[in-house]
């Protein structure tokens, strides 16, 4: 694993996820029927921010969901290591509600095929929008982001390292090759 | 921590790492139920078989719900309606079942070691719902995640376990499973049903309730199991209930807020009286809750693992 390029710093995360705030209350004009569901791991920690940035902005709290798609995986088999199979935390009826859903990084498309699956096993919302932190490309299915961080063109024998204060104990993302 | 074992045969094989894994994905599970749509995808495409030879309706009911939430396809096959009439043996059944190419067999037998002869001599996942004396896994596994749930935690816990100790998988598999996890257990009964060396496996005995309930944290209340004493050797049931039964009068000089769990089903009035099994301290349904996600735990490591092994 050789690290290519840093792509983004501290800074440059923090100033993406609020624009994406602003992006999110524009589009929806305001917070009414609002709630934000992240995907496990770090993806739940980037809906928590989106929250406060957007409380920041409009002065209002809004639900904040976390979704652990580990059940609903197509390739449970495939995988070299077991993932441990953790909570999914959605204490809110998401029913006509407009969802933004999280994530650090869109790449394929499945993890948001499967958070999808799961999503709507909880209700019918009224929208499901989607905001990424990093799109990396190579969409497998047809699948994209309402929201972006960055647009990040990548090859596939790159990887996209997304690394958070909460689990890594910074902020930053960096290309590197496997 | 990975689940690498096709089979779950009794904790007495099992790790402390390996019980706290299933108990971990025992938590998550259990919101599963608690959904709109009490089902995930987990194990869709996937075959479980319940066999059981002794008639059960709690466990396997537990097993068949389990497996629906994870999506399964559920076939039971109950004894006495089965070939085994016809003289088949357990190993051919079990092959059977394996060509018709089922993931998962569940089995219930009165024979001990009956799930690990099969798990020997097939490819697919087996998990032991209970074989004779010897153990039932997956009820330590629900009565543990209970004790943990309700307790916070399992390391220094006294839990007492009264009644036929003798004739019970479920205080085998509990003492493997608490022992493995800190707790201490003391078994306790009439001195006929407590088995010769059961203190080599980690529990103390005591032949007094009383003196038993004194300190303990919890008490699991076994069901006296009228219909296999073949020998009279049981205490009549009267009897058996003035000098062992949990009742209110006995748990005021126990501690405050001591758990009062059974397997089920409950015997009111042999083994606890209807205000302890309705009791404030009675955690007895939420077992049976516990269970369902207990046994979607089971059920998905050991598939998958077989996954791996294929």
């Amino acid at each position: 694993m050789k690290e290519k390029a840093r792509v983004l710093d501290n800074q440059a995360m923090s100033r993406s996820l609020s624009r994406i705030a602003h992006e999110i209350l524009e589009h929806n004009r305001g917070t009414d029927n609002l709630a934000i569901v992240g995907i496990r791991s770090r993806g739940a920690y980037l809906a928590q921010r989106l929250a406060e940035g957007i409380k920041k902005i409009d002065g209002k709290e809004i639900p904040v969901g976390i979704l652990d798609i580990t059940l609903y995986r197509d390739d449970l088999t495939l995988l070299a290591a077991q993932p441990v199979v953790r909570k999914t935390e959605i204490s809110f009826d998401i029913t006509d509600k407009n969802i933004i859903l999280v994530d650090d990084v869109l790449y394929t498309g499945r993890t948001i095929r499967c958070a999808l699956s799961e999503l709507i096993d909880f209700g019918r919302p009224k929208t499901i929008q989607l905001a990424v932190l990093v799109d990396r490309g190579h969409r497998e299915l047809p699948i994209r982001a309402d929201y972006v961080g960055k647009n990040i063109p990548t090859s596939q024998n790159e990887t996209v390292e997304v690394r958070l204060e909460e689990t890594d104990g910074r902020d930053e993302v960096a290309i590197v090759e496997k | 921590m990975t689940w690498t074992r096709k089979d779950l045969l009794g904790l007495e094989y099992l790790s402390r790492e390996e019980i706290n894994l299933i108990l971990e994905t025992a938590e998550s599970f259990k919101e599963v139920s608690s959904r709109d749509i009490k089902k995930v995808p987990a194990l869709r495409g996937k075959t479980v078989v319940n066999l059981f030879y002794e008639p059960s309706t709690r466990t396997r009911v537990s097993f068949e719900v389990a497996a629906k939430r994870l999506s399964a396809d559920v076939i039971n096959i109950a004894s006495e309606t089965s070939s085994v009439r016809k003289g088949e043996t357990l190993i051919d059944t079990g092959k059977n079942i394996e060509a018709l190419k089922a993931d998962i067999l569940v089995i219930r037998h009165n024979y001990s070691g009956a799930a690990n002869m099969l798990a020997e001599h097939l490819n697919i996942s087996v998990v032991n719902a209970g074989d004779g004396w010897h153990e039932h896994p997956t009820q330590a596994l629900l009565d543990i995640f209970t004790l943990k749930e309700k307790l916070g935690r399992i390391e220094g816990l006294e839990v007492v376990i009264v009644g036929d100790i003798s004739h019970s998988r479920v205080a085998r598999s509990n003492i493997w499973g608490l022992n493995k996890l800190g707790a201490k257990v003391t078994v306790c009964a009439p001195k006929m049903l407590i088995p010769a060396g059961i203190e080599r496996m980690g529990a103390r005995i005591s032949y007094n309730i009383d003196q038993a309930l004194e300190n303990a944290d919890a008490v699991n209340v076994l069901r006296m199991q009228f219909e296999r004493d073949n020998e009279e050797a049981f205490p009549k049931q009267l009897e058996y209930f003035k000098d062992f039964g949990i009742t209110r009068e006995r748990l005021k000089r126990a501690k405050k807020n001591i758990l009062v769990m059974h397997p089920g089903p409950i015997n009111r009035g042999i083994e606890l009286s209807s205000e302890v099994a309705d009791g404030p301290g009675s955690v007895i349904l939420e077992q049976v809750t516990n269970g369902i996600a207990v046994r979607m735990a089971v059920l998905f490591l050991t598939a998958q693992a077989g996954e791996e092994k294929k």
